[in-house]
């Protein structure tokens, strides 16, 4: 027999269930106790670069809205940096940006929304350029491990092209599921998504 | 049931200091201990799992960082939920200590994560407008907290013991008592959310959703034990829960990636 190779095993999954608010956002679930909440606004008036609204839904296999998803978004600031000490890029992440955010899908449309900056493109540990994105991990009542995918902006076309992980996906057509589309509404900049958990459109998810 | 594994004792597994070379990215998840996406005995998986295969991802700074959370973002009695919520008194139920490590898959302790938490009272109901289960609410308990590890990944919380509930799956479906956990690690591919059950509880061989775990032993880890040890005479009983996140890859030399 070699030696033994002792590793311990990652803890297993359980679905965050319907009452994940309680936990992760109480005012959602109705009640109020912590003295700082988090929240799906990323940014504060310090932060530097594009303000957008990223908004959109997840929907199941029958085409109906979850109104009980809990998504979770982490991204680079403005120059492509993370606000991480993992980051090795040069220069210093912009320290009024954490880079993350939570959102609670609402209880009637299923819409879910955050408030946040446009990221900056990334360049990987290879030298590659990254397209600007966001990544995205998705828990509810239901899923029984978190889903995780990206939103890539619709007006980076180029760099959208040429990004290494959306031409991993073998399949152009699926590349699209990605993709959040720009819009304008009372002059504020709109990122609209829909996520699509099964069927003919389904999003592409990592394993990560 | 299993008791936890113990941490590892093997000296490389022990270094102080976090590993500098995390541009590996995490050991890869190994699907088979984790409840499949499409688990039709859960019903609500039928209709909200992905049914491709999920791309695989080789770890880039996307995923190797995470947000950093710190003594900031806590109050005082976030990890009390004996007191963080009460009104007039204390609320009902026993009163346990939860305790254990967040530690990573090479046995390390995962130092300042936050661990979130939130569970039913004590007669298995939550305090959420969507909860309509006829037993009460306790108005002393909200029924959530959180905690950072410490240096060591160390974690500990005081509650009461959450009661089982009915829920629609079958017309007879139970959950046993648990507490849900979420849990950061350091990098975003790290997060993790889950379920502790406690020993004893002739509910869990039973319940719909724990049993989408096909391993048997990955299952026993979220079983926690009574642990005597840690609980304070005439006061609290204590369980302890150990969780261990993905572990990370070293890159002990440095290689160029030939015709990039
Ligand atoms: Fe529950």
């Amino acid at each position: 027999m070699p030696q033994p190779l002792n590793y311990l095993k990652e803890t297993a999954s359980q679905t965050a269930g319907p009452y994940v608010h309680i936990g992760l956002i109480p005012a959602m679930a109705g009640f109020d106790i912590f003295e700082k909440n988090f929240s799906n606004v990323l940014v504060t008036p310090g932060t530097k670069g594009e303000r957008i609204t990223l908004e959109g839904k997840v929907l199941d296999g029958s085409g109906t809205p979850l109104r009980d998803v809990l998504l979770e978004i982490w991204q680079a600031d403005a120059a492509g940096r993370y606000n991480h000490p993992a980051d090795r890029s040069t220069g210093r992440a912009d320290e009024d940006f954490r880079g993350w955010g939570r959102a609670g899908s609402d209880f009637e449309s299923g819409l879910v929304t955050f408030e946040t900056i446009k990221p900056g493109a990334i360049t990987d540990k290879a030298g590659r350029r990254c397209a600007p994105h966001v990544n995205v991990w998705i828990v509810a009542r239901g899923i029984n491990i978190g889903l995780n995918t990206r939103f890539y902006f619709s007006d980076e076309e180029a760099a959208n092209a040429a990004d290494p992980v959306l031409n991993l996906i073998e399949q152009p057509v699926r590349r699209a599921t990605l993709i959040a589309k720009r819009g304008e509404r009372a002059g504020k900049v709109v990122y609209s998504f829909t996520i699509n958990l099964q069927g003919p459109q389904e999003t592409v998810f990592f394993d990560v | 049931m299993n008791a936890q594994a113990p941490a590892l004792q093997d000296p490389r597994f022990n270094r102080p200091e976090p590993f500098t070379a995390r541009d590996g990215g995490f050991f890869q998840r190994d699907r088979s201990i984790h409840p499949p996406a499409h688990a039709p005995g859960y019903k609500s998986s039928v209709l909200r799992s992905p049914r491709q295969a999920l791309l695989s991802l080789e770890n880039s700074v996307s995923e190797i960082t995470g947000p950093v959370f710190g003594h900031n973002d806590l109050g005082p009695l976030d990890n009390d939920l004996i007191r963080n919520y009460a009104k007039d008194g204390d609320p009902v139920g026993e009163r346990i200590i939860v305790h254990g490590r967040v530690l990573d898959e090479t046995g390390r302790g995962v130092p300042n994560t936050l661990v979130e938490f939130w569970q039913a009272n004590a007669g298995g109901r939550y305090r959420h407008k969507k909860d309509t289960y006829l037993a009460p609410i306790d108005p002393n308990f909200g029924g959530c907290g959180r905690a950072l590890s410490d240096d060591a990944g160390y974690y500990y919380f005081r509650t009461v013991k959450p009661g089982p509930y009915p829920w629609r799956n079958y017309v007879n479906s139970w959950r046993p008592a648990h507490i849900h956990f979420s849990v950061f690690g350091s990098g975003f591919a790290q997060r993790l959310i889950t379920q502790m059950y406690f020993e004893g509880d002739p509910l869990i061989p039973i319940c719909p959703i724990l049993t989408t775990i096909p391993d048997k032993d990955a299952l026993d880890r979220l079983v926690a034990p009574l642990d005597l040890n840690a609980s304070t005479p005439f006061d609290s009983l204590a369980y302890r829960f150990d969780i261990v996140l993905r572990g990370a890859r070293s890159t002990y030399f440095e290689n160029r990636t030939e015709g990039n």
